[in-house]
C-alpha cells in the first residue's frame, strides 16, 4: 500500500488503519461497534446526530469526522458518553409516532434499534409537535416528515454521491426549545435537538417536487420510514421479504442489488419482487436499478411446439443477432453455436466496443484497460470524461465524477457535444467543453500534449502535437512593486529617518503566448489555459473515463491507439465504459461479425429483431428467461465477473435447453460458468462458489476480478486528426435517464417515453411533436424537454429495438437529419 | 439369596395394593349356566329399569335435565379457550382494529397467516385481505398474544366443519359484524392486558 499505515487501539483492540481515515470507519472495518446515524461512508460527515461521540486520547470527539492518528487510543463509550447517547435517542423519540406497526421501516429501523440499544424507556423531554403533512416529491419519492428525524443522510447522499443536490433542509416552523433544557440536558443532545427542531427536509428548488434523476438513493439511506418509494408504501413489512443477492442487469456498472421478494398476494402465491435494495454504504444505484425490476417474463409452461420450431430455426439460421443484455454463460453458448454450426454472431454495440478494445490491445499490449472506477472514487482528484453523456449512459460514472469534486476536492473536464447543466452544477472546478461532433481525436491529442512525458513520447507524435502550438507576442501591463527609500525629517525632533515605501508602477511588457490550436478545434473557452492551471494545482491522481461515442466513431481504431498512448505516457489511469450491460463479457467471449442488415441472411434474434425471435420480453416466438429469472454471471465495467440470481420463477425453456437439444449443452446453465475461457481472463470456478457481497470495510467481495492478459504491443504512430463534417440538425443516439433497454421500459415504475429529448430553447422551436427523417425513414415522435440539456443537438433514444435505431445510425452515435414540426 | 430378595423388594417398592373382592369367574359349564339364570331372573335388571324410570320422571316433572341439547344449546366457553379467531373493531368508530403490522404473520409458528396491505386514500395502511389457513393453524394463541392492538383474539367458535377449509378464514369472516358491535366484549383471554395495566403505565409527558 502506498499510503501510510498506522496502528491505533479502539477499546483495547489494536487496529491497523490508513492515516487520515475516520475513526468510525476504522472501527467498522475491525468489527467494533460505534453507534452512528447520520454518517455515510463515501460521503462527507454531516454531524447531525452526534451519537458517534467517542473518547480519543482523553478528548471527546465525533468518530465520523475525527481522523485516526498513530498510537491513538479510543474508548467507544464511558458513562458520560452513554448519557449523551441516551439523551440523543430520547430526543429523537419525542413526538415520533409510536405506531411502529404500520411503518414500512419497522424491523429494519435504526431509530427502533438505537432506542432499544440505549435502553430508552422513558421520555423526559417534551415539546409541542408541528403539523407535517406527507408529500409525494416525485413519481417515486414519498416523504413523511412526521417520521423524519432530520439526520440529513438523504441530503448528504444526494449532494455528495448522486450530484443532484435536489433536497435540502428547510424551515420546520416548530416552537423554540425551552431555555431550561440548555442547563438540564447533556450538551450534545441539546444542540442536536436545537437543530432538529428547526429543520425538515424539502426539495431544494423551492417547489413541492424534486427536480432529480429519481434514483431513489435517498430512500435507501433513510434510517426511518420517512422516505419510501410511492409504489412500496404500506405494501409489506421488511421482514417478510426474502433477499436475493443479484446483479443489476441494466447498464455496464453491474451493481450489486438485492431483489426483495414475497408472494404476490393471498390468492397468488408466486414470488413477486417488491423492491430492490442495495448496500448503500458501499455503492449507489440509479433509478433504473432501483425501480426497473419487474421485467420478468412470466412463463408457466414449456411450449414444445415453439421449441421445435426454434431448434429448426437455429439449425437453418445463418446468423444470430443478440444484445448485450445476456449473461457470460449465454454468450459462451452462442459462441459455441458459432463454432459448431458456423452461424455468424451479430451484436452491434458489442462489436463496436470489441473493435475499440482490439485496437487498444494491439497498441497497449493489455487486454483490459488499467483504471478502476472504485479506486478512482477513493483517490482521484482530477477527472476527464470523453465521449459519454454521463447522466444517461452510466450513472455510476456520473457519481464518480461528482464524488471526486465533493470529497476529493477535485476538478473535472467534461468533453461532450451536448451540454449538460447537471455536470457543471457538481462543483466549482468543472469545465464543460461542448466540442464539435467527431473531434474526439483532438481531445486525446490535447491530453497527450498537456500531460504526456514529452521526452518519452515518440518524436513523430511530439512534432505533430507541437505543430498545433501557435506562438504569438502579446503586450501585457504588469504591476511592478518597487521599494523606494525616502529620507524624512521629523518635525519635532529634527532627526532624519529613512522610510521604505512600496510604490506600484505599471510596466508594459511583451510576452510569448503559446496558443494551442487543438483547443480551437474543440471550441474551448478563451481563458481555458488559466482555468486549467488553477484546476491542476496540487492534483496528484488523474482519471480518464471514456464512453460510447468513441466506439461508434469513424476513427475508432485511431482513438483506441491514442488512448493506449495516453495510458502509457501520461499519469492518467483510464477506464473504458462498456456501452451496454455485458458488452465487455460479450466482447471477450464471442467472435462477432459485422452486421450488414442483409435481408437475405436468415437470422435468429435474441431479444432483438430476427426472422425467428427468442425473447425474454415475452413478445417473441420462443420465450426465454429474463435477467431476474436466471442464474449466471455478468462482466461489468469494474472488470469483475459477478454472479446474478433468479428472483422470480420461470417455467419455460432456456438457451441451455436448446444447446442440449442440439447436442452440446450442459446439465445446467451455471455449469457453463466454469467453462468460461481462462485465456480471456476468466477463471475456472463453479458458479455456486462465487461470493456476492461486501465486507465490513467496504471491500467488494463479488465474483472474481478478470485477469489482464498481456501481449506484445506493436508500436506505430497514430494517424492525424480527421474531422468529419456533420451539418444540419444533429441527432445523438442517447437514452433518457433510467431507461437503458426494453427491460427497463417494461418495468412499471419507469415511464420515460420513446421521444425526442431536447433543450428548452429547442423545444420552443419544435413544439410538442416533431417528424424527423433518417435514411429515408420518417419518425414522428413527441418532443420532451430535458431541462438539463443545452445546445441544438436532439437526443433520440435507442431502447426500443423495433425502431432499429442502431441500424439507422450505423457506425456513429451522431447523425444529421432533417426535422420539422408535426 | 438375601441379596436377591433385597433387590426384589427394591423393584417392587412399597405400594400397598388393595385387591378388589371380585367373585370368581365361572369355570364349569354348569356354573356359567347358573350365572345367566341368576342375572336374568334376579332383581338386578329391575333395579336398573327403576333407576331409568325414576330419572325420566324427575327430568320431565321434577328438577329438569342435566345434559346440553347441542347443537340447539351450547356450553359457555371460557375466556382463555382458543378457538377460531375473531377480529375486533374499535368501539368508538367501528373501524377494524388491525393496523396491518404483520406481527402475527411473523410470530405464527405454523406459518399460516398472510395479509395484503396497501396505502389507502386517507394516507393510512389498509388491510385489504387477511387470511388464516385453519388447515395448518394449531391454535397456539401467539398471534393474539403478540397483537399490539388487541385486534386479533381467539373467539369461541369451535365448529370447524365445512365443505372447504378456506371457509371462515378470510378477514370478513373473522371480523366482528358491524351490527353486532355493541355485543363486542373486551377480550380477557390470551394476550389481553392485565387487570392492573393502568397502574403500570407511565404516561408520556405532553407539551400541550
Amino acid at each position: 500500500m502506498s499510503e501510510n499505515m498506522i496502528t491505533m487501539t479502539i477499546d483495547g483492540v489494536a487496529c491497523q488503519a490508513k492515516e487520515g481515515e475516520y475513526i468510525l470507519n476504522v472501527a467498522r472495518a475491525n468489527a467494533i461497534f460505534i453507534p452512528a446515524i447520520c454518517y455515510l461512508t463515501r460521503c462527507s460527515p454531516t454531524l447531525a446526530c452526534r451519537i458517534c461521540l467517542v473518547e480519543a486520547d482523553g478528548k471527546r470527539v465525533y468518530a465520523c469526522n475525527a481522523k485516526a492518528k498513530d498510537g491513538m487510543e479510543v474508548l467507544t463509550s464511558n458513562q458520560e458518553i452513554l448519557e449523551e447517547r441516551k439523551a440523543i435517542m430520547q430526543v429523537y423519540d419525542v413526538n415520533h409516532p409510536l405506531q411502529c406497526g404500520v411503518c414500512d421501516q419497522s424491523g429494519s429501523c435504526e431509530l427502533q434499534n438505537y432506542t432499544l440499544e440505549l435502553s430508552v424507556d422513558t421520555q423526559p423531554y417534551v415539546i409541542a409537535d408541528t403539523t407535517r403533512e406527507a408529500k409525494n416529491w416525485s413519481s417515486v419519492l414519498h416523504y413523511d416528515p412526521g417520521l423524519c428525524i432530520v439526520c440529513e443522510r438523504c441530503v448528504t447522499v444526494c449532494k455528495d454521491m448522486i450530484g443532484d443536490a435536489a433536497i435540502t433542509t428547510g424551515a420546520r416552523g416548530g416552537v423554540e426549545l425551552d431555555k431550561e433544557y440548555k442547563e438540564s440536558m447533556p450538551k450534545d443532545a441539546y444542540s442536536m435537538w436545537n437543530k432538529l427542531q428547526k429543520s425538515v427536509i424539502t426539495p431544494s428548488n423551492d417547489t413541492d417536487s424534486t427536480n432529480c434523476s429519481d434514483c431513489g438513493e435517498c430512500i435507501a439511506v433513510c434510517p426511518v420510514g420517512a422516505l419510501v418509494s410511492r409504489d412500496f408504501v404500506y405494501t409489506t413489512n421488511s421482514w417478510e421479504l426474502t433477499k436475493v443477492p443479484a446483479t443489476c442487469a441494466h447498464c455496464s456498472s453491474g451493481c450489486q442489488i438485492y431483489y426483495e421478494t414475497k408472494p404476490t398476494s393471498i390468492e397468488n402465491r408466486d414470488q413477486k419482487i417488491y423492491r430492490v435494495t442495495n448496500e448503500w454504504n458501499y455503492l449507489s444505484l440509479c433509478g433504473a436499478g432501483r425501480f426497473g425490476y419487474d421485467f420478468e417474463n412470466r412463463v408457466v409452461a414449456k411450449n414444445e411446439v415453439a421449441f421445435r420450431v426454434a431448434i429448426d430455426a437455429i439449425k437453418s439460421a445463418q446468423a444470430i443477432r443478440f444484445t448485450s443484455v445476456i449473461t457470460n454463460e449465454e454468450a459462451l453458448m452462442l459462441q459455441t453455436l458459432k463454432e459448431k454450426l458456423g452461424v455468424k454472431l451479430f451484436n452491434t454495440e458489442a462489436k463496436a466496443f470489441q473493435n475499440f478494445m482490439s485496437s487498444y490491445t494491439t497498441h497497449s499490449g493489455n487486454m483490459l484497460f488499467g483504471g478502476n472506477i472504485k479506486e478512482m472514487m477513493q483517490t482521484s482528484d482530477f477527472i476527464i470524461s470523453i465521449g459519454s453523456s454521463l447522466r444517461n449512459d452510466n450513472p455510476n460514472v456520473r457519481y464518480l465524477f461528482n464524488n471526486i469534486q465533493k470529497l476529493n476536492k477535485g476538478a473535472g473536464l467534461y468533453f461532450h457535444p451536448v451540454g449538460d447543466s447537471l455536470i457543471t452544477s457538481m462543483g466549482k472546478n468543472i469545465t464543460q467543453i461542448e466540442h464539435k461532433v467527431g473531434t474526439e481525436e483532438a481531445i486525446l491529442y490535447w491530453i497527450l500534449d498537456q500531460f504526456a512525458d514529452k521526452e518519452k513520447l515518440p518524436s513523430e507524435i511530439n512534432e505533430y502535437i507541437t505543430s498545433f502550438h501557435e506562438v504569438s507576442k502579446k503586450t501585457i501591463t504588469e504591476k511592478v512593486i518597487t521599494d523606494v527609500t525616502e529620507t524624512v525629517v521629523d518635525a519635532e525632533t529634527g532627526e532624519s529617518k529613512e522610510i521604505v515605501k512600496k510604490v506600484t508602477t505599471n510596466v508594459e511588457k511583451e510576452i510569448e503566448v503559446v496558443a494551442n490550436r487543438l483547443l480551437d478545434i474543440l471550441d474551448a473557452p478563451a481563458d481555458f489555459d488559466a482555468t486549467l492551471e488553477k484546476y491542476l494545482g496540487k492534483k496528484e491522481n488523474f482519471s480518464l473515463v471514456l464512453g460510447e461515442d468513441l466506439y461508434f466513431h469513424s476513427q475508432v481504431k485511431n482513438l483506441a491507439h491514442l488512448v493506449a498512448l495516453i495510458e502509457e505516457f501520461t499519469p492518467f489511469s483510464v477506464a473504458i465504459i462498456p456501452p451496454r450491460t455485458n458488452s465487455l463479457g460479450v466482447a471477450l467471449l464471442c467472435e462477432l461479425d459485422d452486421d450488414m442488415n442483409d435481408d437475405k441472411i436468415t437470422t435468429v434474434g435474441y431479444n432483438t429483431i430476427g426472422d425467428f425471435v427468442l425473447s425474454s420480453l415475452g413478445n417473441g416466438d420462443l420465450d426465454m428467461p429474463a435477467m431476474n429469472q436466471q442464474e449466471g454471471t455478468l462482466t461489468n465495467m469494474h472488470k469483475r465477473v459477478v454472479p446474478t440470481n433468479a428472483a422470480v420463477s420461470y417455467h419455460g425453456y432456456e438457451l441451455n435447453d436448446i444447446m442440449n437439444e442440439l447436442g452440446f449443452g450442459q446439465d445446467l446453465t451455471v455449469d457453463w460458468t466454469s467453462l468460461l475461457p481462462t485465456g480471456r481472463g476468466f477463471k475456472s470456478v463453479d458458479f455456486d462458489s462465487l461470493p456476492n457481497g461486501y465486507t465490513n470495510s467496504g471491500e467488494e467481495n463479488r465474483g472474481y476480478r478478470l485477469e489482464n492478459k498481456t501481449t506484445k504491443s506493436t508500436s506505430s504512430i497514430p494517424t492525424k486528426i480527421v474531422t468529419s463534417d456533420i451539418s444540419g440538425e444533429i441527432l445523438y443516439r442517447c437514452n433518457p435517464q433510467r431507461q437503458f433497454n426494453e427491460f427497463t421500459d417494461k418495468a412499471h415504475q419507469i415511464f420515460e417515453e420513446f421521444a425526442l429529448y431536447v433543450s428548452k430553447e429547442k423545444a420552443e422551436m419544435l413544439g410538442d411533436k416533431a417528424t424527423l427523417e433518417i435514411n429515408n425513414k420518417e419518425f414522428t415522435l413527441p418532443v420532451v424537454v430535458d431541462d438539463r440539456m443545452s445546445g441544438d443537438i436532439i437526443k433520440l433514444p435507442d431502447f426500443k429495438h423495433s425502431h432499429e435505431i442502431y441500424t439507422h445510425f450505423g457506425d456513429s452515435r451522431f447523425k444529421s437529419t432533417t426535422i420539422r414540426k408535426a | 439369596m438375601n441379596e436377591i430378595r433385597k433387590e426384589d423388594e427394591r423393584v417392587k417398592g412399597t405400594q400397598e395394593y388393595v385387591l378388589l373382592d371380585l367373585s370368581h369367574s365361572p369355570e364349569t359349564g354348569f356354573d356359567q349356566f347358573a350365572q345367566v339364570v341368576k342375572r336374568t331372573f334376579g332383581k338386578e335388571l329391575f333395579v336398573g329399569l327403576w333407576v331409568t324410570l325414576r330419572e325420566m320422571g324427575s327430568t320431565l316433572f321434577g328438577k329438569g335435565k342435566h345434559t346440553v341439547s347441542y347443537p340447539l344449546e351450547k356450553m359457555p366457553i371460557a375466556p382463555r379457550y382458543r378457538a377460531i379467531h375473531d377480529m375486533l373493531r374499535l368501539l368508538e368508530s367501528g373501524n377494524y382494529r388491525c393496523i396491518g403490522c404483520g406481527l402475527c404473520e411473523k410470530i405464527c409458528i405454523s406459518n399460516c397467516i398472510a395479509m395484503d396491505t396497501k396505502y389507502d386514500e386517507n394516507q393510512r395502511k389498509e388491510v385489504s385481505e387477511y387470511t388464516i389457513n385453519f388447515g395448518r393453524c394449531i391454535f397456539c394463541g401467539y398471534c393474539a398474544e403478540v397483537c399490539p392492538e388487541l385486534a386479533i383474539v381467539h373467539g369461541g367458535r369451535y365448529e370447524n366443519a365445512s365443505e372447504q377449509r378456506a371457509s371462515f378464514s378470510l378477514f370478513e369472516d373473522m371480523l366482528k359484524p358491524i351490527d353486532m358491535l355493541t355485543q363486542q366484549k373486551e377480550f380477557d383471554g390470551f394476550g389481553a392486558v392485565s387487570p392492573n395495566a393502568d397502574e403500570n403505565i407511565k404516561k408520556t409527558p405532553l407539551a400541550y
